[in-house]
């Protein structure tokens, strides 16, 4: 998915650009309102993420321009307000969703595919991989015809996988990916995630490669 | 908080006072005047008819062959008939020697040729009205000096004083009465400017600082202009610490938000497991802090709300339904099921803010204890009294720690290993007791945590 980020932190905006494209999207970096309205001028996004203190000016502005300009395109607020005293209104200006400092990139995930299928229903950039379709934002694979809805945590393990066929994902990985920090992971979860996606996959043409004492990988069937 | 300030007086008092008082002092001597000139002028009516009365008694007086003559006209006597038979009295002297009539009336003292002199005075006990006059005769070679005497009794000019006086008496009571009315129409009208101020500055919520604007009587207007200045410092100064905290938030958050997706960044780079453990340690406590400092937050603010409890109308579906929506994507992280069900509306009249707030805090908490695959239920009901129930079918409660979890910072034995400020239910309780309900915490037969926020 392609993302605007409007963020005058450069360290932040760093962080969480590279955080993304770890998870296969693209990022443009706006710091300022000039800079962001210049890119939504000339791009088309998925999603804008918007700080709402910016050298410039206030995020707010830009939303509600935004807004007036008649594009759908969705907007995630960053603020660093806790809720209650939150009385900047973002979501009645507009935006569609917000999320507090720091963040949890997971739940941000969540929240831009929840916004996403709210305002679309599906994504705009199905991915085919060896005749299987997957919706990230739907949270729909489509194998032989036959559409399933995923679970959250194989929807996030299959995009893992379906990102980067070929590459070999330990088992640590798959679960900082799939777990958040505070959850009590069982020895034999990934395993069960595993198998599940395994029983998806049986009519397609890939499959979930065990690779003893590395982790799993994702291959065409030969 | 509230300081009651100190009374001297009162306005309404002062002005009724001063009012009624005024009202009275002209009604008695609007009475006085009245009744003091009708006096006069019935006195001067009867002194008139005693003038004409003595004049025609004199005139008909003469000297033939010497000797003094009066023959009384009877015009002189029926022309002081009264309704109420008054009695006449009359005494005739002659150079001072009594002549005729009663002798008990005596003459006025002093001159009085030529013209009339009144008097009042007692004759044979009866209150009198005297007029006397005189008169020089000249005859054949002698001249002589007839003196009158002309009393008449006042039943008449009594009653009639009495008619009078009782007239201006309704005239000055009336007076007084429609005064006095007026005087306290007047002054409360005048003190309901102030009163109406007073409920519109009373009827505001604490948040509302904005101006007055309703049109005020020109008086009233340097205390409007100053109410709203004050008013205006408080909401800049408010808005400026708000900004402030704001800033302060945004300031501290950021790097730490900076930090954390770096640390997760930098996890699926790194292999060797105790630098993985210490970047998910590192995560961990930003999110404990951070945590924290929300809530702490968190809590001021609604303890400042419940302290000051603005009631809106409000449906507790719709809002609870708001919030469940904003949850999922949480729920759906852990997946966890959020499910909804009770009363398909449930009108309560309360702050949203604050009852959002607690439930937020309470399916947190089911959330963070539900194992994953798990429903986390949340009901509404309207009756005996509106409640919100969540339930979750993780652990539950300690049974020994139940009545100790929504004091603060305190958690349970459980928590340990969960990222938590032990503000969550202390909120929630919060919230309950501004609203004249209470936070039940139960553990499900068929195990598993119910929170209910009664309220």
């Amino acid at each position: 998915m392609k993302f605007l980020l409007v963020e005058d932190n450069l360290d932040l905006a760093n962080a969480i650009s590279s955080r993304m494209q770890l998870d296969g999207h693209v990022v443009d970096h706006a710091a300022n309102l000039e800079d962001a309205r210049a890119f939504v001028a000339t791009e088309e996004y998925d999603l804008i993420l918007l700080d709402i203190m910016l050298p410039d000016g206030d995020g707010r502005e830009f939303l509600r321009q935004h807004r007036a300009s008649r594009l759908d395109t969705p907007v995630i607020v960053l603020t660093a307000r806790s809720q209650v005293s939150d009385r900047i209104g973002s979501l009645d200006l507009g935006a569609d969703d917000y999320i507090t400092k720091p963040f949890d990139h997971a739940e941000l995930e969540a929240r831009c595919r929840a916004v996403l299928r709210r305002k679309s229903g599906s994504s705009k950039s199905t991915i085919e991989v060896g005749g299987i379709i997957f919706d990230p934002v739907a949270g729909h694979l489509t194998v032989d015809g036959v559409t399933l809805s995923l679970r959250n945590r194989e929807l996030r393990m299959i995009e893992l996988f379906i990102n980067a066929p070929g590459q070999v994902f330990s088992k640590q990985k798959l679960a900082d990916r799939l777990f958040s920090y505070d959850d009590n992971v069982s020895d034999n979860a990934i395993e069960v995630y595993v198998g599940r996606l395994r029983k998806h996959l049986e009519k397609s043409g890939m499959k979930i490669t065990t690779l003893r004492g590395l982790g799993y990988r994702l291959d065409h069937d030969d | 908080m509230t300081t009651s300030p100190t009374v001297s007086g009162s306005l309404r008092n002062r002005l009724v006072l001063t009012l009624i008082g005024g009202a009275a002092v002209l009604a008695i001597l609007l009475f006085l005047t009245v009744r003091s000139y009708a006096a006069k002028v019935a006195q001067q009516g009867q002194d008139d008819i005693l003038g004409a009365s003595v004049s025609s008694i004199l005139d008909a007086a003469a000297l033939r062959d010497g000797h003094l003559e009066v023959d009384i006209p009877y015009a002189a006597f029926s022309m002081l008939s009264t309704p109420s038979d008054d009695r006449v009295f009359y005494a005739i002297y002659q150079d001072g020697e009594f002549l005729s009539g009663y002798e008990d009336l005596s003459l006025a003292d002093g001159p009085i040729e030529g013209r009339w002199a009144f008097q009042t005075g007692q004759v044979r006990g009866e209150r009198v009205r005297q007029v006397s006059a005189s008169r020089t005769l000249v005859g054949l070679g002698r001249q002589t000096e007839i003196e009158v005497a002309l009393g008449q009794t006042q039943d008449a000019l009594s009653d009639t004083l009495d008619q009078i006086s009782r007239n201006a008496a309704y005239l000055g009571i009336g007076f007084f009465l429609l005064t006095a009315a007026l005087s306290f129409w007047v002054t409360s009208s005048t003190i309901g400017q102030l009163n109406k101020l007073t409920t519109s500055v009373t009827r505001r919520g604490p948040q509302d600082l904005s101006p007055f604007k309703k049109p005020v009587p020109k008086e009233m207007a340097p205390l409007v202009t100053s109410l709203n200045s004050l008013m205006g410092r408080l909401d800049q100064s408010l808005s400026q610490s708000e900004d402030f905290i704001a800033e302060a938030a945004h300031r501290v958050r950021t790097p730490l938000a900076t930090v954390r997706s770096y640390a997760e960044a930098t996890l699926h780079r790194v292999e060797r497991e105790d630098n993985r453990e210490a970047l998910k340690a590192m995560v961990r406590a930003i999110d404990e802090s951070s945590r924290a400092a929300g809530q702490l937050l968190d809590h001021a603010m609604i303890t400042f709300r419940a302290d000051h409890l603005e009631r809106e109308e409000i449906d507790l579906v719709v809002l609870i339904r708001d919030l469940v929506q904003r949850l999922i994507p949480i729920a759906e992280m852990k997946e966890l099921t959020l499910s909804l069900s009770g009363e398909p509306s449930v009108p309560y009249s309360g702050d949203s803010i604050l009852i959002q707030n607690a439930v937020r805090n309470m399916v947190d908490n089911a959330m963070k204890y539900a194992p994953s695959d798990s429903a986390v239920e949340i009901t509404i009901i309207a009756h005996p009294e509106p409640q919100i129930q969540v339930r979750d079918s993780g652990p539950g409660f300690p049974p020994d720690e139940i009545d100790t979890l929504t004091r603060r910072f305190e958690r349970g034995q459980n928590a340990v290993g969960t990222i938590g400020s032990g503000l969550g239910l202390t909120i929630a309780q919060d919230v309950a007791t501004a609203h004249g309900g209470a936070l039940i915490l139960k553990n499900r037969s068929k195990g598993g945590a119910c929170v209910i926020l009664s309220l």
